[in-house]
């Protein structure tokens, strides 16, 4: 790769970023001019249930501040490295962050069972909360975070299906309340600044 | 570029010293640079794999099928992340340009080798021998050593290297009699 190619990927990058969050904040925010003044709506009412088998709700998320991420275990890129990258950024704080938490929501509970989500989030981390509903579990939680969903079929005779989804960490406050998110492109030094504005926040 | 090339020496000796994973194939005038798999999770029934293909001709080649034995399944696939922060992963049917003269990196976030229904869980250290298929340069079997997903620093590694080598085949020479 040139330099000069590398810069223009560079480039390219910060101005994803940075749609990215502006895409964030004006589509959560339910307008630019709002944006500013309102609390955004993310977060809010969901039953769903641990990979030990306990449930939790938006009750659970009170009290100290917590990572939302949406993901499935067929997911070999974005899912992966996002949840390799939470797990750094908690080494890095070390004693900084013990109090926060990191939830991994599952869009495709058909294939993943409470089992196979326990084993794919303990790779990372054991402190990765895998989060599991039935269909209209998952679509309820979904809504709360205003995260996008969706089941694409392959046509290659498989039965194999892909799952779009959102791929921002949401940052949630210790009140239950949306801070901010990281975005895919997001640096580690990037992210890890976000999460301690998150901590002196909560 | 010339300025940079005692750093970029400096670089190159480091990166083939410390890592042993920035390794090279080539077959006619392309150049496989540093193909990785990230290890998946033990149960996960999908890996991705990586690499930068540099295209030295003045034809455009395209990788246009992937083989394995360890997956069902093996495809190239694109992931984009649009706007509204929504991931969209596709298989791409006809494959990926390698343009003449250009450089393409399958990494995360872009372009990857998705290998569905693994049947055999690839394990960091290990090394998985995968064919690719180019539509002109024809088949090669290339050997993707499998790291830790959070291993990103060598990918940066490669980077720098393959930055300043563009100009400069010699050095790349050296290199690859020294592994």
């Amino acid at each position: 790769m040139t330099k000069r190619r590398l810069l223009v990927a560079l480039g390219i990058l910060v101005l994803a970023a940075a749609l990215g969050i502006a895409a964030l904040v004006v589509h959560y925010g339910g307008g630019e001019q709002e944006a500013a003044q309102q609390p955004i709506d993310i977060g809010g009412p969901f039953t769903m249930t641990d990979q030990n088998g306990v449930t939790v709700t938006e009750q659970d998320l009170l009290g100290h501040p917590s990572l939302v991420f949406f993901g499935y275990t067929f997911c070999p890129d974005v899912c992966p490295s996002t949840l390799a990258e939470i797990a750094s950024w908690l080494d890095t704080l070390g004693d900084e962050g013990k109090d926060l938490a990191v939830y991994f929501v599952t869009v495709d509970p058909a294939r993943d069972t409470a089992e196979a989500l326990g084993q794919y989030v303990g790779y990372f981390s054991p402190r990765i909360v895998a989060l599991r509903g039935n269909a209209n579990q998952t679509a309820e939680i979904a809504a709360s975070y205003k995260a996008y969903y969706k089941r694409i079929e392959m046509d290659d005779g498989t039965g194999d299906y892909l799952m779009d989804h959102t791929a921002a960490v949401y940052l949630m406050k210790s009140d239950g309340t949306f801070f901010d998110a990281i975005t895919f492109t997001a640096t580690p030094e990037e992210a890890v600044a976000k999460l301690r504005r998150l901590l002196a926040a909560s | 570029m010339r300025f940079l090339r005692p750093f970029a020496l400096v670089l190159a000796l480091v990166a083939t010293a410390g890592v042993a994973s920035a390794h090279e194939f080539e077959i006619g005038d392309l150049e496989l640079d540093h193909p990785w798999i990230a290890e998946p999770p033990p149960g996960a029934p999908t890996a991705a794999g990586y690499l930068e293909i540099t295209n030295e001709s003045d034809t455009a080649d395209r990788l246009i099928a992937v083989r394995c034995v360890f997956a069902e399944k093996a495809e190239v696939h694109e992931v984009t992340i649009d706007a509204a922060g929504t991931m969209q992963m596709r298989p791409l049917p006809e494959g990926v340009e390698i343009p003449a003269g250009g450089t393409v990196s399958l990494a995360r976030g872009g372009y990857h080798l998705m290998f569905t229904h693994v049947a055999e869980r690839p394990v960091a250290g290990d090394m998985i021998p995968v064919t690719l298929v180019f539509e002109h340069a024809g088949e090669i079997d290339v050997m993707f050593s499998v790291q830790k997903p959070g291993m990103q620093d060598d990918d940066h590694m490669d980077d720098h290297m393959d930055m300043d080598m563009d100009g400069d085949h010699t050095m790349e020479m050296d290199m690859e009699s020294g592994q």
